[in-house]
């Protein structure tokens, strides 16, 4: 049985992108804080820590998750990938190619939802698509070249980093 | 950020849960049990809630089952919405889950959690009350099996130190005519204007709702009205308007006007597709 303390910070370690972290954490501190403030990876943004944006979005198990609503002691025995893991990766670069940009905020949970839709469905159509990418909000509305990105980069099969 | 601090436990039986709530709350603090956790951690975060303890039943194995077992599909209390939309196992109960929040809010949400919700829609009990689904609950050293509909009174009626453990769905119920309609104010994601889940069994429509009433309901002298096909289908409708629980909600999501109209037109919409398939 898994048990922290109430008030005290305890030390629990996290496996982020590929690598185990040392973190010191309150119990009530969510995945999203734990990244940001103990492991210094900033790539998950702070948005409306209540689910409903997806600029915090980060894998867990492979799947897109909102860090915002996790605990970090809830996950100290599952992989996470955050955006710093997942450089230079084909989804990465048909964002850029795509022109799929704008002020930049919401771009990291956008790409970690991405290359989980394409990595987990290569064959993805244009209703899953849709499905999966109603969980980022995108306040520039750069709907059209996110899309445009996803399109591209399943067009090409290149859904992996080679 | 949650601005106060509380103890996280996840036991890994039942049985330690339930203690552990129950210790907890003998010497005067209060425990939650604790699924996908999202709202408790959106509740907490704008000091909506306050709980001195949280008992994760994730690490507890009858709470992540999700298959079939002899005539029975098992669904456990922290299987999360999108594995039970992928599963395909119950395709009402996937339709209706996959509607709820976002798709990445999904792998969190469960469907333990989502039928102790705080909130009034909680639909993704309305195919479990429409296919008379039965629920395993966990206190102490006991457990029991009720049916849902016996202690859903607007919300799931547990026992202090009581959980929900498993759904049981007949597996008679899996694969009969369905429909699920969800209307939202705008967006595909969203709160429901009106949500409706229905199955045919034995040529009789049998049909839940959330979104309009203050809880999800499912009402027999409603299905009565509606199954009534001597009767045209929209003088049904009319006067099914007329047996709803309680006044229908009026709210920012939607007046009490609207969500009548497109309670309406949903109903129409089903009674028609559905009475084909008799």
């Amino acid at each position: 049985m898994n048990s922290l303390s109430k008030t005290s910070k305890q030390l629990i370690q996290l496996h982020v992108n590929g690598e185990t972290h040392d973190a010191v954490v309150r119990s009530a501190d969510t995945l999203l804080i734990a990244l940001r403030e103990q492991l210094g990876l900033t790539g998950a943004k702070r948005g409306c820590e209540n689910g409903d944006c997806g600029a915090c979005s980060v894998l867990i198990n492979g799947k897109p998750s909102h860090s915002c609503l996790s605990l970090a002691v809830e996950v100290i025995d599952q992989p996470i990938t955050t955006i710093e893991g997942l450089m230079d990766s084909p989804v990465s670069k048909a964002f850029v190619d795509n022109w799929a940009i704008q002020c930049g905020y919401c771009t990291p949970g956008f790409i970690v939802n991405c290359h989980s839709l394409i990595t987990t469905h290569p064959d993805a159509n244009d209703e899953l698509i849709e499905e999966w990418l109603q969980s980022n909000i995108c306040r520039c509305t750069g709907y059209e070249e996110i899309r445009e990105a996803v399109h591209t980069l399943l067009a090409s099969g290149q859904t992996e980093n080679e | 950020m949650i601005a106060f601090d509380f103890k996280y436990i996840k036991p890994t039986t039942a049985k330690e849960a339930s203690k552990l709530f129950l210790n907890a709350k003998q010497k005067g603090n209060k425990a939650m049990f604790y699924s996908g956790g999202t709202e408790i951690i959106t509740l907490a975060r704008v000091n909506q809630l306050q709980t001195d303890m949280v008992i994760d039943i994730k690490g507890i194995p009858e709470c992540n089952v999700l298959e079939i077992r002899g005539n029975e599909l098992v669904i456990g209390s922290t299987v999360s919405l999108n594995d039970i939309a992928k599963s395909k196992l119950f395709p009402l109960l996937g339709d209706t889950v996959q509607r709820i929040a976002d798709h990445t809010s999904r792998n969190k949400i469960t469907i333990g959690g989502n039928l102790n919700s705080e909130l009034i829609y909680k639909e993704g009990i309305l195919p479990l009350l429409v296919a008379d689904a039965k629920v395993k609950l966990a206190k102490g050293l006991e457990q029991r099996i009720v049916s849902l509909e016996s202690i859903f009174k607007k919300q799931l009626e547990l026992e202090t130190g009581e959980f929900l453990v498993q759904i049981i769905v007949d597996k008679s119920y899996l694969d009969h005519p369905h429909m699920a309609k969800k209307r939202t104010k705008i967006s595909k994601v969203g709160y429901p204007v009106v949500s409706v889940a229905a199955l045919v069994k034995e040529c009789q429509i049998q049909i839940a709702f959330s979104g309009v009433c203050q809880y999800p309901f499912r009402s027999f002298k409603l299905e009565s009205v509606l199954n009534d096909t001597k009767v045209p289908v929209m003088e049904r409708i009319g006067t099914a308007m007329q047996h709803l629980p309680e006044d229908v909600v009026d709210d920012i999501q939607g007046t009490k006007a609207y969500r009548t109209f497109v309670l309406r037109n949903v109903l129409k919409d089903i009674l028609e597709e559905l009475e084909l398939t008799k």
